[in-house]
C-alpha cells in the first residue's frame, strides 16, 4: 500500500491507538492535517500550542497513556518548548510532532524555520528529526516506546513538509526488534540482593517512613504500595507528585512533605531512622537544605532512572527498577524473612520477629499531628479564606473528582487541603512550576476522562496566562470547571516579598475586577459565577457540580494576605519549619 | 591550549570512552548534556569505529567539577549512547598527537630538529623561519615535548586530544553494570 508521508504519519498515529490529538495547524505541518479529515482520531483545535502541550500533558496524567499534540513549525514549535519541559521535569508520557520547513530549505533560515530539535534536546527524553519518508512508521513505534517505557518522558518528532508529500510502501514495525534503539535498554527488575538488603533495614527500623513519589504512579504501583505500608504498618508520605498514589484518608498518611508540607510529614521525614524512597528524587522542595535533611536516616532508594540515585543522596540500599515490580519484590522478600499479611504471627527466629515495636513512633507521628495540624480562621463575616473554598469544594464534589492546578499558593493549598483517596485524581506541574498550567491540563483530563468531574483550581495570575484555552474547551464541549482563588496578587511571589523583603511588595498586584472574570467566562462560552463571601461558596459549588454542558468558571474573591503555611524557608533546614503566622504579622 | 602538565594529572581527570550511534546530533547531545549539567570536558575526540554504524567519542572528564559516577548514569540516558567505558589512566592505553609550527632560525634549527628526533617525531613541513612538526605518543610524553620546544617559540599548536582503549591484561569492567543499577556503594557526595 502506497501512502503520502502526511498519511503515513496519521496511519502510525492510529497503530499507536491514539484516540485524540491536540493541536493547531500551520503552513509546514499543513499537509498532515489533510489526512486527519479521514482519521478516526479525534483532533481537539486549541486556542494557542501551550495549550495543546499542557492538554496532552493533563491527558496523561489522568490515563498514563502518552498525550499527543501536533504543531507548526517555527513559532508553533516554540510556543510548545514549556509543555516539553514541564513533562521532561514530570516525567510525564508526550509525544509532540512539529511541522518542519522542507529538508531541502533546513539551514537556510526558511519562513518559519526554528531548529527545534536541537531548541528541545534537553528538555525531552529524545527527538528526531524525519529525513526519509520511510523511517516514519518506525520512528513513530520508537517516540512511543521512548516516551512510555523506563522514566517516562516527552519526545518530539519533527516532520519537514517535503517529506509528509512524499510517497512510500506502508508497513508496521511488528516487534521492539524492528526499532532502531540499540541503547535503550530500561531496566525495571530490582536486584535480588539488594532488594532483601532493603527488606532487613525495613525490618530492623524504628522510625521508618516511605518516601512515595509521581514514580509510583507512573508504574501503576499504588496497590503494591498500599500493601507494604500496611503490612509492614510504615507511615506513608506522599510528594507534590505522589499524592493520591496512597489514600490521605488512611491512618498511615501522613500527607505532603516539603517546603509547604504539613509539620508531621516534614518533621516524621526529619526524625525518620529510614526513609524508603519509591520513586521520588530527593528534590530541594522536599529536603530543603541537604545536609540537614533527614539527619539520621538510612536511605533506601527505588528508581528505576540510574542517574537518581545518589544525585542527591548518597542511598544505602539504592535499586534500580520500576517502582511497582521492586516493591513486589520486596513484598517478597519480607515474606521470606517472615513477615506476612497484617495478622499473622511471624515464624520465630524470622527477622521479622526481632522486628522493633513501631508502636511508640506512631505514637510520636499521633502527637505531632494533634499539636501541629494545617489551621487556618475562616472568620463569620470576614474576608473569605481560600481554604475554606478548597475544603467546601472538597466535600461538595464527587470522591473521585480530579483536581487540576496551576503554580503558586492556591497549588500548595489545594494540595494540603484536598482529601486524596484514589490515585491518578491529582494533575499539577511540580518539578517545573509551570503558572498556567491549570485551565489545559484540566481539559486534557476531561477528554482523558470524560466519565469524571474534573475541577481545576487555579490562582488569578495563572488563570490570565492560559485562559483563553476555556474557547477551546466551550467549543469542543469539554465541560470543566474552574475555581480561580482570586486574591488580586500573584500570591506566592507577594508571600516572599512580605517575609523576605520586608514587605516591598514589587510588581505584584494584579487587581481583583480587571478583567472581569465573570464577563470573561461568559465571552468564552462558559458558565461565570462570582463569589465574595462565605456564604455564598457552598450555593455557587453546588450550581457549578450541577452544569454538564459547558465550562464553569467561578471567581471566589479570597483574602489577599493569607498565606501558605507551615513554611521552610529557601535554603533552610526542615527543622526550621515555620509553622504559622507569628504574632502579629505583617497582612499588608 | 592546554595548561603545562595538566595532561599528567591523572587523579582529577578520568577518561570516557563513548560508543554512541553515528547519526546526526549525537556530538550536540553528548556535549550539550555536559554544559547542561556543568560537568568540564578536558578534551574530545570523536571518530567513527569499525562498525559503521557507531562512533566512539573518547573524553577526558575533570571528575573535580562532578563525581564521575553521576556523569556516566546520566551519559546513559541519552537515547543514542549504546555503551561506555570507564578507563583509569591506569588501566588504558592513551595516546595523543600534536602537530606544531616552531620557530627555527638557521641558528636554532638543528637543535630543534634534534629533539623532535629525541621525541620520535616527524618533520612534516619546512619554510625559512619556521618548521611543522608532528608528534603522536602518550600525553605525558606530548606534554613534556610541548614544554621542552617552547623556548624556540611555538608559532602555532593543535593537539587532538586523547584517544584511548583498554589496556589488554586488565579490561576495565563495563559501566552498563553500574547503570544497571547493582552498584550502589560508590560514593558519590
Amino acid at each position: 500500500m502506497q501512502l503520502t508521508g502526511a498519511q503515513a504519519l496519521i496511519k502510525s498515529l492510529e497503530m499507536q491507538k491514539v484516540e485524540v490529538i491536540f493541536g493547531l495547524p500551520g503552513g509546514a505541518i499543513l499537509p498532515v492535517y489533510d489526512p486527519i479529515i479521514d482519521s478516526s482520531i479525534r483532533h481537539i483545535l486549541v486556542r494557542h500550542e501551550q495549550g495543546a502541550g499542557h492538554m496532552a500533558e493533563g491527558y496523561a496524567h489522568v490515563t498514563g497513556r502518552p498525550g499527543v499534540a501536533m504543531v507548526t513549525s517555527g513559532p508553533g514549535a516554540t510556543n510548545i518548548v514549556t509543555p516539553l519541559a514541564d513533562a521532561m521535569m514530570d516525567s510525564i508520557p508526550i509525544v509532540v510532532i512539529t511541522g518542519q520547513v522542507a529538508t531541502t530549505s533546513i539551514g537556510t533560515d526558511a519562513f518559519q524555520e526554528v531548529p527545534i530539535t536541537g531548541v528541545t534536546m534537553d528538555i525531552t527524553k529524545h527527538n528526531w528529526l524525519i529525513t526519509d519518508v520511510n523511517d516514519i512508521p518506525r520512528v513513530v513505534a520508537e517516540a512511543f516506546h521512548v516516551a512510555t517505557t523506563g522514566r517516562p518522558g516527552p519526545v518530539l518528532i519533527d516532520f519537514p513538509k517535503d517529506i509528509a508529500n512524499q510517497m512510500m510502501d506502508w508497513y508496521w514495525p511488528s516487534s521492539l526488534d524492528e526499532l532502531d534503539l540499540p541503547g535503550y535498554h530500561p531496566r525495571t527488575t530490582g536486584d535480588a540482593a539488594e532488594v532483601r538488603r532493603a527488606a532487613e533495614l525495613i525490618l530492623a527500623a524504628e522510625r521508618p517512613v516511605l518516601y512515595a513519589g509521581g514514580g509510583i504512579l507512573k508504574a501503576h504501583g499504588a496497590d503494591a504500595l498500599f500493601e507494604l505500608a500496611t503490612r509492614t504498618g510504615i507511615p506513608v508520605v506522599t510528594t507534590l507528585m505522589g499524592r493520591g498514589t496512597f489514600p490521605d484518608s488512611h491512618p498511615l498518611c501522613l500527607g505532603m512533605p516539603g517546603m509547604h508540607g504539613n509539620y508531621t510529614a516534614v518533621t516524621a521525614m526529619q526524625r525518620a531512622d529510614l526513609l524508603v524512597a519509591l520513586g521520588s528524587r530527593f528534590d530541594d522542595r522536599v529536603t530543603g537544605k541537604v545536609a540537614a535533611f533527614a539527619p539520621d536516616a538510612k536511605i533506601v532508594h527505588i528508581d528505576i532512572d540510574p542517574a537518581e540515585l545518589g544525585k542527591v543522596r548518597r542511598p544505602d540500599v539504592g535499586i534500580v527498577g520500576d517502582a511497582r515490580i521492586v516493591i513486589e519484590q520486596m513484598l517478597e522478600a519480607l515474606g521470606a524473612l517472615g513477615l506476612g499479611a497484617p495478622g499473622t504471627d511471624p515464624g520465630p527466629g524470622t527477622a521479622a520477629a526481632a522486628q522493633p515495636d513501631l508502636g511508640p513512633w506512631i505514637t510520636q507521628i499521633r502527637a505531632w499531628q494533634e499539636e501541629f495540624p494545617l489551621t487556618y480562621n475562616q472568620v463569620e463575616g470576614g474576608a473569605l479564606k481560600p481554604q475554606y473554598v478548597l475544603e467546601q469544594l472538597r466535600d461538595m464534589s464527587p470522591d473521585d473528582t480530579i483536581v487540576a492546578s496551576g503554580v503558586g499558593q492556591h497549588q500548595m493549598w489545594a494540595s494540603q487541603y484536598w482529601r486524596f483517596d484514589h490515585p491518578y485524581t491529582w494533575v499539577n506541574s511540580g518539578g517545573a512550576g509551570t503558572m498556567g498550567f491549570a485551565v489545559p491540563a484540566a481539559i486534557g483530563a476531561k477528554v482523558g476522562r470524560p466519565d469524571k468531574t474534573v475541577w481545576a483550581v487555579d490562582g488569578d495570575g495563572c488563570f490570565q496566562m492560559t485562559a483563553q484555552e476555556l474557547v477551546t474547551a466551550s467549543a469542543e464541549r469539554i465541560p470543566v470547571k474552574i475555581a480561580i482563588l482570586n486574591n488580586a496578587y500573584l500570591g506566592m511571589v507577594r508571600q516572599w516579598q512580605e517575609l523576605f523583603y520586608a514587605e516591598r511588595y514589587s510588581e505584584v498586584y494584579l487587581s481583583p475586577d480587571l478583567p472581569d472574570y465573570v464577563k470573561w467566562a461568559e465571552a468564552m462560552g462558559c458558565v461565570g459565577l462570582k463569589v465574595e463571601s462565605a456564604e455564598e461558596v457552598a450555593p455557587a459549588i453546588e450550581k457549578a457540580n450541577g452544569i454538564d454542558d459547558r465550562p464553569v468558571v467561578i471567581d471566589f474573591r479570597t483574602d489577599a494576605f493569607e498565606k501558605v503555611y507551615p513554611m521552610v524557608p529557601a535554603g533552610a533546614s526542615n527543622d526550621d519549619i515555620i509553622v504559622g503566622p507569628s504574632e502579629g504579622e505583617g497582612g499588608r | 591550549m592546554a595548561p603545562v602538565g595538566a595532561g599528567s594529572g591523572a587523579g582529577r581527570h578520568h577518561i570516557v570512552s563513548v560508543l554512541v550511534e553515528n547519526k546526526a546530533g549525537v556530538l550536540a547531545r553528548v556535549a550539550s548534556l555536559f554544559s547542561r549539567r556543568g560537568y568540564n570536558i578536558y578534551s574530545l575526540a570523536v571518530a567513527p569505529t569499525d562498525d559503521e554504524k557507531l562512533s566512539r567519542i573518547t573524553i577526558v572528564v575533570d571528575v573535580e567539577s562532578s563525581p564521575l559516577e553521576q556523569i556516566l548514569r546520566q551519559l546513559d540516558k541519552l537515547i543514542n549512547v549504546v555503551d561506555i567505558f570507564e578507563l583509569a589512566p591506569e588501566d588504558a592505553t592513551e595516546r595523543e598527537m600534536l602537530l606544531a609550527t616552531v620557530s627555527a632560525t638557521p641558528a636554532d634549527r638543528g637543535q630543534v630538529i634534534s629533539l623532535v628526533g629525541v621525541f620520535e617525531g616527524k618533520i612534516v613541513d619546512v619554510g625559512r623561519e619556521r618548521i611543522t612538526v608532528m608528534l603522536a605518543g602518550s600525553p605525558s610524553k606530548i606534554d613534556d615535548f610541548e614544554n621542552l620546544i617552547r623556548p624556540y617559540g611555538i608559532v602555532e599548536l593543535q593537539r587532538t586530544g586523547r584517544v584511548a582503549l583498554p589496556k589488554l591484561e586488565r579490561r576495565a569492567a563495563r559501566l552498563r553494570s553500574i547503570a544497571g543499577g547493582s552498584d550502589t556503594g560508590t560514593p558519590v557526595q
